[in-house]
């Protein structure tokens, strides 16, 4: 067999691959698998349950109505004279989405070492289709969060939704950008050392704590209001409140500074996962 | 015909034991007392430490070197542990290698396990969705496909029913159905079909050759040597991570079985993994032709003497139950000749050492290699039984068995008869 004339392969495997190396191309080939995926996860949730995806605005709303009384009437926290309760729900709303797609994402590799043992997609798959599945939770919460907004305007409040707004798909962007980032450098370490699964969960409600979402930045002293700011969550919850309500602070600069923190943290999550994605098999 | 699988010194190691499976605490400590020069400080008392545990290490895949040519069935056999499956898996890009690079052209479709893919919440038909877009088809081509692949699973009145619902029989059919039809150029199937019925084995082994006929290439690992036998052109034996033989498909599965099956080197004399009282023991074998000569091998239809040679402790015995049984190499039994089946006299006194000859005249088996065991009673007590019935092995060349000048090697058994025609 005259074996020169095959230059053309249609797949090559090695033992390594290169550091940095997202083959976006294939993972625009399997689209449609991540749109099953979205759906999988969507419907697969809430079938034999009662309410089902009533849960998505239900949540949310308890959440914002527990915060309303501990936080607004028995803590008494100030919230940039704001109502109380759009402040915690605008939080919450754009919190959700975060750690929704954080937590379902460190689990992807244990979570789905069942069905990634058994055939190959490019694994990014599944970290993707997240995103785009709690986007929907989100949009569904979002909905209702207007609706709210819409009532309290009716009622006489001074709120202000501005230009700002339309920088949501930025924010969201953003969001999804640091949430996934964060989510798979989580799950490729998570191969290897289970603990830091339980350390997850804990971790996300710490930094809920740690992020301006049942406190306005403006309540914080002076001096820690910077290092508040490093957190790439602050600035855009911050405006997001701004866009939607008409009180916080913007700052253009800590959003750069977020943009940029963002940034290498998806590239050094990109780069470890491809490290792990190839052989975690072995090891999980 | 072009090469599609090209496979270049494949190799591939595992690392044995929980290595870094412990938790980040473990490892910390692990690593601080190794930087400090200290033993491990977590290893049980006794325990040798393996720096680096370079010793722990098996190498499942070890230069493996294949080229697969397109439209080819190539069956992949070998012991459990051989590495069919770590292979199997590599091409499948579900691990890496360790070592080596493979070439492939065309789409790799893989049934490695039952229920690739399924989740268990949604239908069959949504599932067939999901698997398929899994496998790389695009929702166009699954609705396209839809009937066929429902059709062919024959599961029509289970497809709208949650998969968790699904016996594993059932989930194959369906994770077959959804593969096949899938139409990959590649297809790679791993042992999954010996969970369904033989009906349904039956139906993908003919899909599966099917597909070959269209001139698309299918990897079949399997430990269904009849199945190999008829559907592969090309088989290869892995043992212990190598190549081991890479032929066509007799050929390699009677070098499989002799190597499973062969008889340790020894004379009878000397194997221990017998039981019984030994009253009576057998202590060798050989088969003699008519005139007393040692046979190499036996010539079909040639007369022949089966020699059993015996130590006895006993004097008197009353009754002496000795059978022998001959296989087929698929392990199927021939044959099995007994003395209280067809008569044997006894001498008295027994002798102390003798022989036991079986004279079978026109030996009806035809060319191949057959192993035998056998068992003997005395006075209805197990005297001498060598466990795994596997006591020796002998081979039969071709011969004249109906005396006509015509040979044939079609059956393994050979039976006297005669031919007759008349107007009724």
């Amino acid at each position: 067999m005259n074996e020169s004339k095959q230059d053309n392969w249609d797949i090559e495997i090695y033992p390594k691959s290169s550091l940095f190396d997202i083959d976006l191309t294939e993972i625009w080939k399997y689209r449609d698998l991540i749109y099953l995926f979205v759906h999988r996860d969507f419907v697969a949730e809430y079938k034999q349950t009662i309410l089902g995806p009533a849960w998505h605005f239900i949540q949310p709303l308890f959440t914002t109505i527990i915060f309303t009384i501990i936080f607004g009437k028995i803590a008494q926290i100030p919230t940039d004279g704001l109502p109380p309760f759009l402040f915690y729900m605008s939080g919450i709303v754009i919190w959700t989405y975060f750690s929704n797609v954080l937590t379902a994402t460190s689990n992807t590799f244990i979570g789905n070492a069942a069905i990634f043992g058994k055939v190959y997609f490019p694994r990014m798959v599944m970290p993707l289709a997240n995103i785009f599945s709690k986007l929907i939770a989100f949009v569904i919460q979002f909905f209702f969060f207007l609706c709210f907004l819409g009532y309290f305007t009716w009622q006489g409040s001074k709120i202000q939704p501005n230009i700002w707004v339309l920088a949501t798909p930025l924010m969201l962007f953003m969001m999804a950008a640091l949430s996934l980032g964060l989510g798979i450098i989580i799950s490729a370490m998570t191969t290897r050392y289970r603990d830091l699964r339980i350390l997850v969960g804990f971790g996300v409600q710490l930094l809920m704590y740690v992020s301006p979402i049942i406190y306005p930045l403006s309540t914080l002293p002076e001096d820690w209001r910077f290092w508040a700011s490093i957190n790439p969550i602050a600035p855009i919850v911050e405006l997001f409140r701004y866009a939607y309500l008409g009180a916080g602070s913007i700052d253009l600069t800590m959003l750069g500074c977020s943009f940029l923190n963002i940034s290498v943290i998806l590239i050094i999550g990109i780069v470890m996962f491809n490290k792990v994605e190839r052989t975690f098999m072995d090891t999980v | 015909m072009s090469t599609v699988i090209k496979i270049e010194n494949l190799s591939k190691y595992y690392r044995l034991g929980l290595i870094g499976g412990g938790t980040l605490n473990e490892d910390i400590n692990r690593w601080i007392a190794k930087i400090r020069g200290k033993p491990d400080p977590l290893l049980k008392v006794g325990e040798k430490d393996y720096d680096n545990r370079k010793d722990d290490q098996i190498w499942a895949l070890k230069d493996v070197n294949l080229h697969v040519q397109q439209g080819e069935i190539l069956g992949i056999i070998g012991r459990n542990g051989a590495g069919k499956s770590t292979l199997l898996k590599i091409l499948s890009r579900i691990t890496a290698p360790t070592d080596g690079r493979i070439k492939i052209k065309g789409r790799v479709g893989s049934l490695l396990e039952v229920g690739t893919g399924f989740h268990p919440e949604l239908t069959g038909r949504e599932n067939i969705y999901l698997n398929g877009a899994i496998l790389g088809m695009s929702r166009n081509e699954i609705a396209h496909k839809l009937d066929e692949i429902v059709e062919f699973s024959e599961m029509s009145k289970f497809i709208d029913t949650p998969v968790k619902r699904y016996s594993s029989g059932m989930t194959v059919r369906l994770a077959f159905a959804v593969a096949a039809h899938l139409e990959p150029e590649i297809l790679i199937v791993d042992e999954v079909l010996a969970v369904g019925d033989a009906a349904f084995q039956k139906k993908c082994l003919g899909k599966m050759g099917d597909i070959a006929k269209e001139g698309r290439t299918v990897l079949f690992v399997s430990h269904n040597m009849p199945a190999i036998e008829k559907l592969c052109s090309r088989v290869i034996i892995l043992n212990s991570g190598k190549v081991f033989a890479d032929t066509i498909a007799s050929d390699a599965l009677s070098i499989y079985y002799s190597s499973i099956m062969s008889p340790p080197k020894c004379t009878l004399s000397k194997r221990t993994d017998r039981t019984g009282t030994a009253d009576v023991k057998i202590i060798s074998f050989q088969i003699k032709n008519k005139a007393g000569e040692a046979l190499e091998s036996i010539r079909t239809g040639q007369d022949v003497i089966f020699q059993f040679k015996f130590e006895s402790k006993v004097k008197t015995i009353k009754s002496l139950d000795f059978g022998f049984t001959v296989r087929h190499k698929f392990d199927s039994i021939l044959f099995r000749n007994r003395t209280v089946e067809s008569g044997l006299d006894l001498i008295s006194p027994f002798p102390k050492d003798g022989c036991l000859d079986c004279y079978i005249p026109n030996f009806p088996l035809t060319e191949g290699t057959y192993s035998f065991g056998f068992r003997l009673l005395v006075d209805g007590v197990e005297s001498d039984y060598i466990t795994g019935a596997y006591a020796a092995q002998f081979d039969v060349v071709e011969g004249d068995f109906y005396k006509t000048g015509k040979i044939t090697s079609f059956a393994p058994v050979l039976v006297n008869h005669e031919w007759k025609i008349r107007p009724s």
